[in-house]
């Protein structure tokens, strides 16, 4: 029997009420649920990749491209993989460290941000999008002052503001697109788009930067990354170490709509997306890592990691070649496990027995990957997107090979800064260590597998860029 | 019709973005909703303008009005009126726990707010 494909947004949300409705104060049946969900995700992503894609269902068996529908193609899969498993070790670390005691409702919140999460990679519905959009950022508002404190509070009301300044962007950016075309659905509005009459072009291409300034306030693109520091920062660790994902999911959509419905061949759109993309990535990387090099304590340093990885992701994507999508992918894939390494070891570094050998050796490890460094999959990552982007190498080799040595200083200081103070020697808790180990073991198998991972992205990217079985997944259904 | 709507969209809108671009968490909420009411009727013509016309399936109807921007308008309403509530909140409690309601990105290790209300 195959599951819907609708099964990994129901089941955090039901998991999710569950708790809400049985497990209220009852912390146990709370984590046990939480876990019981979160591998169900991972088994779920596991089952999809392992079958035949792409696949489409209707919602409510309403023809496409009226009723709403969910499509899940490799991509989909991937980002879900990827999720789940970064959910799974979160989760586990918040086991160890018991950072769900600090305030009511964690587990229902972060089921419901993996229910958002989900809902945004499988809906193939742009109005469906800015829903789990909603979702997810809702959950993601209650995450982000847990525990409570004037840091984090003051910290969640802006980025509160800032993320609902994007919701009304992304609401006038659909409206447009729906007043210009008739339709919503995303592999509908790819044949739509591509044959507008002239007139319409000029309105079409404002729609399509409005949605891109959403995606770009998701994915922390400069000018508009300002929100990110100051509430990664304040945030709980292991909360910043899931947000790691959230910012991909920007990444996610920006590569959606730009390859499905606003492709350069579209007459209407043209290099519009990569043209913007390329200059936004790379000052992004820039302010990345000088922002990591200005930063103090490992919280913020990490949270400019994020900033920095997500230009180098968009350096990639932006080329929307194949091969520079394989490379955007793998280097998001990793760098994702990586600044989520990055977090959990900041929570260990803020408890007691955070500055012993053995952290102090796996932040060794985990700044390799961060900055990119051979023999870790991050310097794999970064050569993948050097090769692809090969043709604008005057532009794009010096400002990612300068960023990856200001990250190695920023990395390095910071490392010293927290392991060679003299302070005395602690003994950590084990428990709190097997999440960033797992993190770490993830990293390896990304680094040894490299070519047949790369293999598979290397197919994602290639119906991404040319969609005919995504398309005609849909057209099945109508 | 069309002139005195998009009128409307125009001044609640740029009403909304001098407010939002204030420094303090009731302006900016005040700013948002009115924001939202712009974005609320800009949906809602999306599907065109057509007085008078049902948008459901009738057997006297004359001609029928676009359905799918009023269910449109109707999600965006929910999602930003709940949003509001949280934000509500979220200053309130910010509020009295820090005693400023700047919506600015200071320093990390911002004080208390001393500058003087408007």
């Amino acid at each position: 029997m195959t599951p819907y494909l609708v099964t990994p947004i129901v089941l955090p949300a039901a998991t999710a009420a569950l708790m809400l409705l049985l497990a209220r104060g009852n912390l146990g049946l709370q984590r046990a649920l939480s876990l019981i969900s979160a591998a169900g995700l991972v088994a779920l992503a596991v089952h999809f990749a392992t079958h035949a894609l792409p696949r489409a269902e209707a919602l409510g068996d309403w023809p496409a491209p009226f009723g709403i529908i969910l499509m899940a193609d490799g991509l989909t899969v991937l980002m879900l993989g990827l999720v789940a498993g970064l959910a799974v070790v979160v989760l586990l670390h918040v086991l160890a460290n018991g950072e769900d005691r600090q305030g009511a409702a964690f587990h229902p919140l972060f089921q419901f941000l993996l229910m958002g999460l989900n809902g945004a990679f499988l809906t193939g519905d742009a109005f469906t999008l800015f829903v789990f959009f909603e979702v997810l950022l809702i959950s993601s508002y209650g995450l982000v002052v847990h525990g409570g404190g004037a840091a984090r509070l003051g910290a969640g009301v802006r980025y509160v503001v800032t993320n609902l300044v994007g919701s009304t962007l992304f609401l006038i950016g659909l409206g447009v697109v729906y007043a210009t075309t008739g339709g919503l659905n995303m592999a509908d509005l790819a044949g739509k788009v591509a044959s507008l009459p002239p007139g319409d072009h000029g309105l079409i291409r404002v729609a399509a930067v409005m949605l891109l300034m959403v995606f770009a306030i998701k994915a922390a693109l400069v000018p508009l990354q300002v929100w990110l520091p100051a509430t990664y920062a304040a945030s709980p660790a292991v909360v910043a170490a899931l947000f790691a994902v959230m910012t991909k999911v920007g990444a996610y959509a920006a590569l959606r709509f730009g390859t499905l419905v606003f492709p350069d061949s579209a007459p209407a759109i043209g290099s519009l997306y990569s043209s913007l993309l390329l200059p936004a990535g790379l000052l992004t990387l820039a302010v990345g890592v000088v922002g990591m090099l200005g930063a103090a304590g490992i919280n913020r340093v990490a949270a400019y990691a994020v900033i920095a990885s997500s230009g180098t992701v968009f350096v990639a994507l932006s080329a929307f070649t194949p091969q520079a999508i394989a490379a955007g992918l793998y280097y998001m894939v990793q760098s994702t496990l990586a600044v989520a390494a990055l977090f959990l070891l900041a929570d260990l570094v803020a408890r007691k027995g955070g500055r012993s050998g053995v952290v102090a050796a796996l932040f060794f490890a985990v700044a390799i990957a961060v900055a990119g460094m051979p023999p870790l999959s991050g310097f794999l990552g970064k050569l993948l997107i050097l090769q692809a982007r090969w043709e604008d190498a005057a532009l794009v080799w010096p400002v990612v090979l300068t960023t990856s040595l200001v990250a190695m200083v920023a990395l390095g200081r910071l490392g010293s800064d927290l392991f060679w103070n003299g302070a005395t020697p602690e003994r950590v808790a084990p428990a709190t260590l097997i999440a960033p180990v797992l993190l770490l073991g993830a990293l390896l198998v990304t680094t040894i597998h490299a070519a047949p991972i790369h293999d598979i992205l290397t197919r994602i990217a290639d119906s991404l860029h040319t969609p005919t079985a995504y398309l005609a997944a849909m057209e099945a259904l109508r | 019709m069309e002139a005195l709507v998009s009128a409307i969209i125009g001044l609640l809108t740029a009403a909304g973005v001098w407010l939002i671009l204030r420094p303090r968490t009731f302006d900016v909420i005040v700013g948002l909703s009115f924001l939202s009411y712009a974005v609320n009727v800009f949906l809602f013509a999306s599907g065109r303008l057509a007085p008078g016309l049902s948008p459901i399936i009738d057997p006297a109807a004359q001609g029928y009005t676009d359905p799918l921007p009023q269910a449109l308008v109707l999600t965006a309403i929910v999602i930003s009126f709940g949003m509001t509530a949280v934000l509500v909140i979220m200053a309130l409690g910010s509020y009295l726990r820090t005693g400023s309601d700047s919506t600015d990105f200071g320093k990390p290790d911002d004080g208390p707010d001393t500058r003087d209300a408007p």
